[in-house]
């Protein structure tokens, strides 16, 4: 990443012609739009599933007679979310709805945001277990890639001087200031970039393939230890569901910063591999 | 599930809003309607089987609890009481003359009552039934192992699936399942009589049903009256392995 076309002198005055510079290799870009199309359809199809019983446990076991810590459900006029004690009405999002032909329904997550619309857990299952094979086989490749090709030493690797509060903090505030870097700083990652590539790549979406594996009746016949480090099959079920809102979250955050950095220019840079510098204030800042 | 009919004109009013959003969502059903992406997707049933039939040792045992971790109350899903005069007849006589035809490719086709199980040597366990649905259920179940079951019968080294037959009827069709040898032989895999240390209950499965512990909750066939050993799944139902694989396209491997 960062190889500039033309070299830059820090002193240089600022060019007329933007100055472009390999922001992103091969790899990266493919693994980037592959994930973009997978972690959709596994959201969805997740949510699919999620609809077939929507509640959530912590522990071993957990079904209908045994206390949820989260429930989607409906009365016969409203539709709520229910998290411990906390009880929110819902109707029309979640619980109590109307599809596209204008019939009510009372599933949980609503036809538009589920694979397929309708409910069909058989295909919901479907899509999931095949894209969950597409993520963990994309991850495994994009972790060697990263390991081995220096992307981890040369991007994410975050360096000491980095791991300063100060500098943290002062990151925060650029970004709540919406002051972006520029120049050639703007080519590479900044803390607060590095640490949610890392969180995503190393923990989140590591977390998602663990607990899911974790929910197999098979897996867990060869992996018990799996059941032991999420605290069983219900909590880890619980945990599929909070890391897959994180990574929603992310998701948001993620495009705000897109569409606040300069949409054309990030978006190509994901797509060709070229980003164009952004001028360096006149204030230096 | 019960749908709530709204008064017409508001349903008219909502449904305004939202034709917007009807191509693209019909557009998306269309894609998973699609005979070559319905292929595609089935793939990765098959990676799952493939994947933990090499990774997982064949014998590996599902968790066993203890009665400390029981499910208060052992939730029953799909048939809770077959329908029918013959099948009410067995329950009122508590199944005294239920018998479970061994038959197929066996040297020794048996018939077999619950004393005739019941005297062979049992296994009890604690287990997690996971359902399909995603909520899973801890309970004890004793019962005999399949495998002393076939070598009874002398099951032939012909056989590649064993046939569950069921007394459920679910619309139109008889309920069933199947497995392959692997699971078959499994030590979990019983033919159990017993939950939580009384006769199963009839919401459960009785007199008998399967505990297969390394797969979900519709391959544990319940009200079991027919052990068949078979060299194919064709031919059978609609050839797809069991009740729910026929008809709305469930995982036949149900090991995820």
């Amino acid at each position: 990443m960062a190889q500039a076309e033309t070299p830059v002198a820090p002193s240089a005055p600022v060019p007329l012609a933007p100055v472009r510079v390999y922001r992103h290799r091969l790899p990266t870009r493919i693994w980037h739009w592959v994930n973009a199309v997978t972690l959709l359809i596994l959201l969805m199809s997740g949510l699919m599933i999620f609809n077939a019983h929507p509640r959530l446990y912590w522990g071993e076991y957990g079904a209908n007679n045994d206390p949820a810590w989260l429930v989607i459900g409906s009365t016969p006029d409203t539709g709520y979310l229910r998290i411990g004690s906390l009880r929110l009405e819902t109707t029309g999002v979640l619980g109590r709805w109307t599809n596209a032909e204008g019939v009510e329904k009372t599933w949980a997550f609503p036809g538009w945001a589920t694979i397929p619309t309708s409910y069909n857990l058989a295909d919901g299952r479907r899509w999931h277990l095949f894209f969950a094979w597409v993520l963990s086989i994309a991850l495994t490749l994009y972790l060697l890639w990263t390991a081995s090709g220096g992307h981890l030493n040369k991007d994410l690797h975050v360096c000491r001087s980095e791991w300063s509060p100060r500098h943290i903090w002062h990151d925060i505030k650029q970004h709540a200031r919406l002051r972006f870097p520029k120049g050639e700083a703007a080519a590479r990652y900044n803390i607060l970039q590095k640490l949610s590539y890392i969180g995503v790549i190393f923990v989140l979406l590591p977390l998602m393939i663990a607990t899911g594996l974790t929910m197999s009746p098979g897996i867990n016949a060869g992996a018990p230890w799996l059941l032991d480090l999420f605290g069983g099959r219900q909590s880890a079920r619980s945990i599929h569901f909070i890391v897959a809102w994180a990574l929603v979250a992310f998701f948001f955050v993620h495009i705000a910063m897109v569409l606040l950095a300069g949409p054309v220019n990030e978006i190509r840079s994901m797509v060709s591999g070229w980003f164009h510098l952004p001028a360096e204030r006149k204030d230096g800042a | 599930m019960s749908e709530f009919v709204m008064p017409r004109r508001q349903l008219i009013a909502r449904a305004g809003g939202l034709a917007a959003t009807l191509p693209l969502l019909s557009a998306c059903d269309a894609i998973n309607d699609a005979p070559a992406v319905r292929k595609i997707l089935s793939m990765g049933e098959e990676m799952n089987r493939a994947s933990h039939r090499a990774l997982i040792d064949r014998n590996a045992l599902a968790r066993e609890f203890t009665r400390a971790d029981l499910s208060p109350i052992f939730r029953a899903n799909g048939t809770r009481l077959p329908a029918g005069a013959a099948y009410a007849a067995h329950a009122a006589r508590g199944f005294a003359d239920w018998r479970v035809a061994v038959t197929g490719l066996v040297a020794r086709p048996l018939s077999l009552s619950l004393a005739d199980i019941r005297s062979m040597p049992q296994r009890t366990q604690i287990t997690r039934h996971d359902c399909v649905e995603g909520w899973s259920a801890i309970g004890q179940w004793t019962g005999v192992q399949l495998s002393r079951i076939l070598t009874a019968a002398g099951v032939k080294d012909s056989a590649g699936y064993i046939v569950f037959r069921c007394a459920d009827r679910i619309g139109d069709a008889l309920y069933y399942e199947s497995c392959d040898m692997v699971d078959a032989r499994h030590p979990q895999t019983i033919m159990a009589w017993a939950l939580n240390d009384a006769v199963v209950p009839i919401a459960n499965g009785a007199p008998l049903r399967l505990r297969i512990e390394r797969q979900l909750g519709y391959k544990h066939a319940k009200y079991v009256t027919g052990i068949e050993a078979v060299a194919s799944l064709e031919g059978i139902g609609a050839g797809k392995g069991g009740y729910w694989e026929d008809r709305i396209d469930y995982e036949w491997y149900a090991g995820i």
